[in-house]
């Protein structure tokens, strides 16, 4: 078993079959609002990094592309299997209309089950809260998000989560292995099974199963709002989370939150056979097209890429490069309370590496 | 000055139900504190609160209807298994519809964020607590979240009504209708209705995502919270956790008839329980509550001032 991490062992994340090549093809989606201004950092600072990467740019669609109402071509779609990584800037999903959710497109197609979501406190940036370093780990198919609702009378409305026993074993083998990878010590799994009882008690008997498996990770359990409790009051004794969809996507953006915002957090969709990373963040529409997101968290999540493709010297150097620049806290974004634009935030990475 | 009229000082009657784990401690902080403030109520205490099989006893559910007030410790949950929720149980026989949580910065307790004064209100009823589930296929189960267009317009109702008649600017909703189009959406829906006749009252959205995240990094934004069943759990809890943790968190369960008190976060606290070091600040602040809804302010702010 391999344990891959780098110096800095922050955004460790690793992916166990990934391919050895000399050089590689990465699918990118540049995306919308302030997406092409940060992905041509992440672009520029790789560059510098002399990363033996080629993107192959792909753009998606404001309009349906396919019958099914989908915003993203075969061919798209076809690049992302071929090179098995993606990076991809935030999109709008058009609303009504019949269009699918590019999110849910990609998550469906290319099946990627598994969302990990690093937070990780960054020294130096004045915050409420230090020494935080979690991971969310957030079941990406299924629960919530079914889609299922129906009117069942007027007025009355009603909604189906779904939880199957499939899709949990293979979220916890994904928590379990991933903290064993990556050197972490304890694994928690958010569930609301005193409700839920069903539902989300089928969760955790998965949970469970598998936690026996991992002797050497330490489990344990916590209802979801005791969990949000345990987030804001100590969240320094938080390591490893793994939950439902909705409780995820909840508990990712409290941690962010806690670390000084959505401009500071990377993520993976992971699958069997293809990851794409990406921020966590959106198409920030407010401060698109002027030169002032901060593009920290997509080329935190480029440098997760690099991890998992086993390039972690190339990850470890960027990462340290981008975290010095925050630390020292002179060149900082507008929503770090700074003064520095894009442009001026890469160079100053750039001039350090 | 309070003018009562005559025969505003003739004893109240009110259920306690210590229930488990703390429960019966802090209960017992409060039934010290008022006698010491000559607070006049009568306890009509509930000891056998469950049946053999562990059903809630149907005494609980009588003294509660006979005396309208309740104040409350919480009752144990089976995780994953087990009959309905006994505390979701009492809450729909009496259709306690209105969970309210005040959080709110004590000078004193030190916090990372100061000067917090948070209502939250969550529907208490349907949503993710309907407990309708079940097994569609071996390995394969779904659980029913419940929507209401009654249920969302009278919470929605009840949080203007509350922010009106306490001199709040802002009621803010809490929702995830991007996803669950139509059954958050029958939710905002009727918020949005209710809010038009409320001009006086400023009203916004907020995705629960993000409400999560702006209440560490931004929480003076939000004023009174209005808000589904599961995400007021969660909400309920990173206010307290804001300001101090559940030992110091009140709360209230309200419907048209009855009215239940019980810390805000309606935590156990089994891991504490009967070593004598739970805090009683949560609970004493909810009988605070509750001698205001008794209409005895004189005595809800001897205590509260003592606190
Ligand atoms: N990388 C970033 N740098 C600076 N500010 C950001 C960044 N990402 C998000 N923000 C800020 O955080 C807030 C929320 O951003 P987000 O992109 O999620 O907006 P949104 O309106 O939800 O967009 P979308 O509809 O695409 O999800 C905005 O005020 C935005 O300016
Ligand atoms: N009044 C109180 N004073 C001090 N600590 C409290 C008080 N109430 C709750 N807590 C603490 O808050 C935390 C959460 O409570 P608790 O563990 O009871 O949560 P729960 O979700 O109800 O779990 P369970 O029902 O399994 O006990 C615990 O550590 C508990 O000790
Ligand atoms: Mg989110
Ligand atoms: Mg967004």
């Amino acid at each position: 078993q391999r344990r891959v991490h780098g110096d800095s062992d922050l955004f460790t994340f690793t992916f166990p079959t990934f391919p050895k090549q000399s050089s590689y093809n990465v699918t990118l989606f540049p995306g919308d609002g302030i997406g092409p201004e940060i992905s041509d950092a992440v672009i520029r600072i790789f560059e510098a990094t002399k990363v033996p990467i080629t993107w192959e740019r792909h753009s998606i669609s404001s309009k349906a592309v396919t019958p099914g109402g989908d915003l993203i071509t075969q061919e798209a779609l076809d690049s992302v299997l071929r090179n098995k990584v993606g990076l991809k800037g935030p999109f709008t999903t058009p609303i009504g209309g019949g269009h699918r959710s590019l999110n849910v497109t990609l998550r469906k197609t290319l099946n990627l089950y598994a969302n990990v979501r690093p937070c990780v406190s960054i020294k130096g940036l004045d915050h409420r809260y230090q020494n935080i370093n979690l991971v969310t780990i957030r079941e990406n198919t299924e629960g919530e998000y079914s889609g299922l609702e129906h009117e069942v009378a007027p007025g009355i409305v009603e909604n189906l989560k779904v939880i199957s026993k499939p899709a949990c074993e293979r979220i916890a083998e994904f928590a379990f292995s991933y903290a064993r990878l990556n050197n972490r010590k304890k694994v928690t799994a958010a569930h609301k099974a005193n409700v839920m009882k069903m539902g989300d008690g089928l969760f955790l008997k998965v949970v469970r199963e598998v936690a026996k498996k991992y002797p050497d990770i330490e489990y344990e359990e916590a209802l979801i709002d005791n969990m949000c409790l345990r987030l804001v009051t100590h969240p320094e004794n938080v390591d490893v989370m793994v939950m439902p969809n909705l409780y995820g996507d909840i508990v990712s953006d409290l941690c962010a939150g806690l670390i000084g915002g959505l401009g500071l957090t990377p993520s993976g969709n992971i699958g069997e056979h293809a990851a794409v990373f990406e921020a966590v963040h959106g198409t920030a529409p407010d401060i698109a097209g002027k030169n002032l997101a901060n593009p920290t968290a997509l080329l935190l999540s480029a440098c997760m890429m690099l991890r998992h493709m086993e390039m972690v010297p190339e990850a470890v150097r960027i990462e340290n490069a981008c975290l010095g620049v925050l630390s020292e806290g002179k060149v900082l974004t507008r929503d770090l309370g700074g003064k520095a634009t894009t442009t001026d935030f890469t160079q100053a990475v750039i001039d350090r590496l | 000055t309070y003018l009562q009229r005559p025969g505003d000082g003739a004893v109240r009657t009110v259920t306690l139900i210590p229930g488990e784990g703390i429960g019966p401690e802090l209960c017992d902080a409060v039934v010290k504190v008022f006698s010491a403030a000559h607070a006049p109520v009568n306890w009509e205490i509930i000891h056998e609160w469950a049946e053999n099989d562990g059903k809630l006893s149907e005494k609980v559910l009588e003294s509660i209807k006979r005396n309208k007030v309740a104040l409350k410790g919480n009752f144990d949950t089976e995780i994953g298994r087990g009959p309905l929720s006994r505390n979701v149980y009492l809450r729909k026989k009496l259709n306690l519809y209105a969970h309210v949580i005040h959080s709110f910065s004590i000078p004193g307790i030190k916090t990372r964020h100061d000067n917090l004064d948070l209502v939250i209100i969550r529907e208490n009823t349907e949503g993710e607590y309907s407990g309708l589930e079940h097994e569609v296929v071996p390995g394969v189960v779904e659980s029913l979240k419940v929507i209401t267009r009654d249920a969302s317009l009278r919470i929605a109702e009840y949080a203007f009504e509350y922010a009106f008649l306490t001199d709040r600017k802002k009621v803010t909703a809490v929702h995830k209708a991007n996803i669950m189009k139509l059954a958050d959406g029958n939710f905002l829906n009727a918020c949005r209705e209710v809010a038009k006749k409320y001009p006086m009252i400023k009203y916004d959205e907020v995705i629960i995502d993000n409400c999560c995240m702006q209440l560490v990094m931004n929480p003076w934004q939000f004023d009174v919270m209005v808000m589904p069943n599961l995400y007021g759990s969660i909400v309920s809890n990173i206010g307290a956790g804001l300001t101090g943790g559940p030992g110091v968190t009140p709360g209230a369960n309200i419907g048209a008839d009855f009215a239940v008190f019980e810390q805000g976060t309606r935590h156990m606290g089994k891991d504490i329980m009967g070593r004598n070091i739970a805090n009683p600040t949560a609970m004493l602040l909810s009988s605070v509550m509750m001698l205001r809804h008794l209409r005895l302010p004189k005595f809800a702010d001897q205590i509260e001032k003592a606190v």
